[in-house]
């Protein structure tokens, strides 16, 4: 029995686990290390309508239980990810969740009305959360009303659902939760980083070429769980959760808090086969908890445990 | 192939000032074929270090089934790694990026390998597969002080060797520049791994005139190219958006491909 498989909007999942965006670049990099068909779904690096550089190195920078980075958007541009990269990408049998980022709401609308035509982008990912770029990025993501003014320009043009990415870096996310909802968000993602900064021990200046990045990583994760949590209480729309995710352990800690799905994305780059193995697990860990299906646990944290009582066989 | 192996310990030795050198037996060693590439350690257990250690591979022993790294013991990751004993299990992702190509050197000939400080343990394989080739060996190698010098004697096994000392405590006193300025002109390939500063030295002075292969360095979050954490631009288009990735690419480039 499939105790893994979730629909979402546009989503057909065999199960829960995808990489996230920024941490998997287009997939091939780890489709030389193993097959990517296993995979839940694939949210691919950010795209823009032109290509991008990037900030200056030193990019990343590593900070107790996490890291932090400031890659600033690096895309080879919406031609090329349309020539290139999704073609590639369809040869697996694995949803497609492209990621959109732009300066202005132009960008955006650019983007999302090309890439969601592509046959195998199944749903977009709004990226209104990027700390690391100068314009735009997490502008978008802080004001409820932006926000949701351009989560409407998608969706007009949209072919496929549009998820949005929930920035951290905000003191009311639920007002942001619920504004992307009322612009006609089919969906949430959720957290970006956390804006951060490390200084250097022997020139006391930042270490990181853009002073600050964003704080990914273990670290994070309760911050993430805390506002999954707060979040998935005030909307209807499904979320998918992200955060410092490493083990299975921590899969079924952001299903408790209300995520429907979650993707990994650090973990990758400690350990390339950290998706694979989680997959591998889930099952194992849900008997273990005596749940027959991992949609049993969305918003455990919160709803009322009656509603679960079937959790046992 | 990129393979991921728990390698086990078979000696790990203090060489020089927090200078250590560590050999691991696996399988992952029948996959290593080229000098100057890396591999990608995970230090510690749980979740600090977070990251992997990218640590250049200094010499492959196919019949043995082991490898041998030589790395400073510096930060958090290293110290750890410096640490664990024999028969240890450690997590290694390797082989990693594109190393040396020997075979650019004229059998017969003389190339000139030049190593600053812990850029210095790649250049060992290479010449030992150069010297094998049949090409003749020049060896300068920068270090910071006596202290710190390692693996002297087993460079001049190979072929000629000049140390050099920023405080003149060995060898030559100041930078390798400082020996290759007077070094006969000889030689027609150089290889070098180093300080950036020293890698921009060489290509200034010597791209038109010599084949120079340069082995970079930059911080690194997956190490296989999916982060795009250690790129560089390429010169052909040295403020575009075209790029080079340190680790996949990398992180041996021709002198004049990318802008150091």
């Amino acid at each position: 029995m499939n105790m893994l498989n979730i629909k979402l909007p546009g989503l057909d999942l065999k199960n829960p686990i995808m990489p996230a965006s920024g941490c998997f670049g287009f997939g091939k990099e780890f489709g030389n290390l193993y097959d990517l068909n296993i995979l839940g779904a694939m949210m691919v690096k950010a795209t823009t309508p032109e290509p991008r550089f990037g900030n200056p190195t030193p990019r990343v920078a590593e900070t107790s239980s996490g890291m932090l980075n400031a890659i600033g958007l690096q895309n080879p541009g919406l031609k090329h990810v349309l020539k290139d990269e999704l073609p590639w990408l369809n040869q697996f049998n694995v949803p497609i969740i492209a990621n959109i980022a732009g300066s202005q709401v132009e960008d955006y609308v650019t983007v999302a009305g090309e890439i969601s035509r592509a046959s195998n982008v199944k749903a977009l990912e709004l990226n209104i959360s990027c700390p690391n770029v100068k314009e735009g990025g997490i502008t978008f993501g802080t004001d409820p009303d932006v926000a949701r003014k351009v989560t409407e320009a998608v969706k007009a043009v949209s072919e496929v659902p549009v998820y949005v990415k929930l920035s951290p870096n905000v003191t009311n996310i639920v007002e942001m939760a619920q504004a992307v909802e009322a612009g006609g968000a089919d969906g949430l993602t959720m957290i970006n980083t956390l804006m951060g900064m490390r200084l250097d021990m022997k020139t006391g200046k930042p270490i990181l070429a853009n002073k600050t990045g964003g704080l990914s990583g273990p670290a994070i994760k309760p911050v993430a769980i805390r506002m999954i949590y707060e979040v998935s209480q005030a909307v209807t729309i499904p979320i998918i959760g992200m955060g410092g995710i490493m083990t299975a352990e921590d899969v079924i800690e952001f299903f408790y808090a209300g995520a429907s799905a979650v993707a990994v994305g650090t973990a990758n780059f400690t350990d390339p086969f950290v998706c694979p193995k989680i997959i591998e697990e889930l099952p194992v860990l849900l008997k273990k908890l005596g749940y027959n299906h991992i949609s049993e646990c969305t918003g455990r944290s919160w709803n009322k445990h009656e509603q679960f009582a079937n959790h046992r066989a | 192939m990129i393979k991921n192996e728990a390698m086990k310990i078979v000696s790990q030795q203090e060489i020089a000032a927090s200078i250590y050198e560590l050999t691991l037996s696996g399988s992952l060693v029948s996959e290593m074929n080229q000098p100057g590439q890396f591999v990608h350690i995970k230090t510690g257990n749980g979740y600090e270090p977070l990251l992997r250690r990218p640590i250049s591979i200094s010499s492959i022993d196919k019949e043995n089934n082991t490898f041998t790294m030589v790395y400073r013991a510096e930060g958090k990751g290293t110290s750890l790694l410096s640490q664990e004993t024999n028969d240890t299990e450690i997590d290694v992702l390797g082989p990693l990026g594109n190393g040396f190509t020997p075979e650019a050197a004229i059998s017969g000939g003389t190339t000139l390998l030049v190593g600053g400080g812990i850029g210095v343990p790649p250049l060992y394989e290479l010449s030992k597969r150069l010297t094998k080739l049949g090409v003749n060996v020049i060896h300068v190698l920068g270090f910071q002080n006596a202290a710190t010098v390692f693996y002297e004697e087993k460079f001049q096994a190979l072929g000629e060797t000049y140390i050099t000392t920023v405080d003149g405590s060995h060898g030559t006193k100041g930078f390798v520049t400082d020996v290759i300025d007077k070094l006969s002109d000889s030689y027609t390939t150089i290889f070098a791994c180093g300080p950036t500063p020293m890698l921009r030295a060489l290509e200034s002075a010597y791209k038109e005139t010599k084949e120079v292969f340069l082995s970079l360095e930059e911080r690194m979050g997956c190490g296989i190219g999916a982060c795009f954490a250690c790129v560089c631009h390429t010169a052909e288009d040295p403020t575009g958006f075209h790029y080079k990735k340190v680790c996949s690419d990398g992180p041996v480039f021709r002198a004049g491909e990318v802008v150091l």
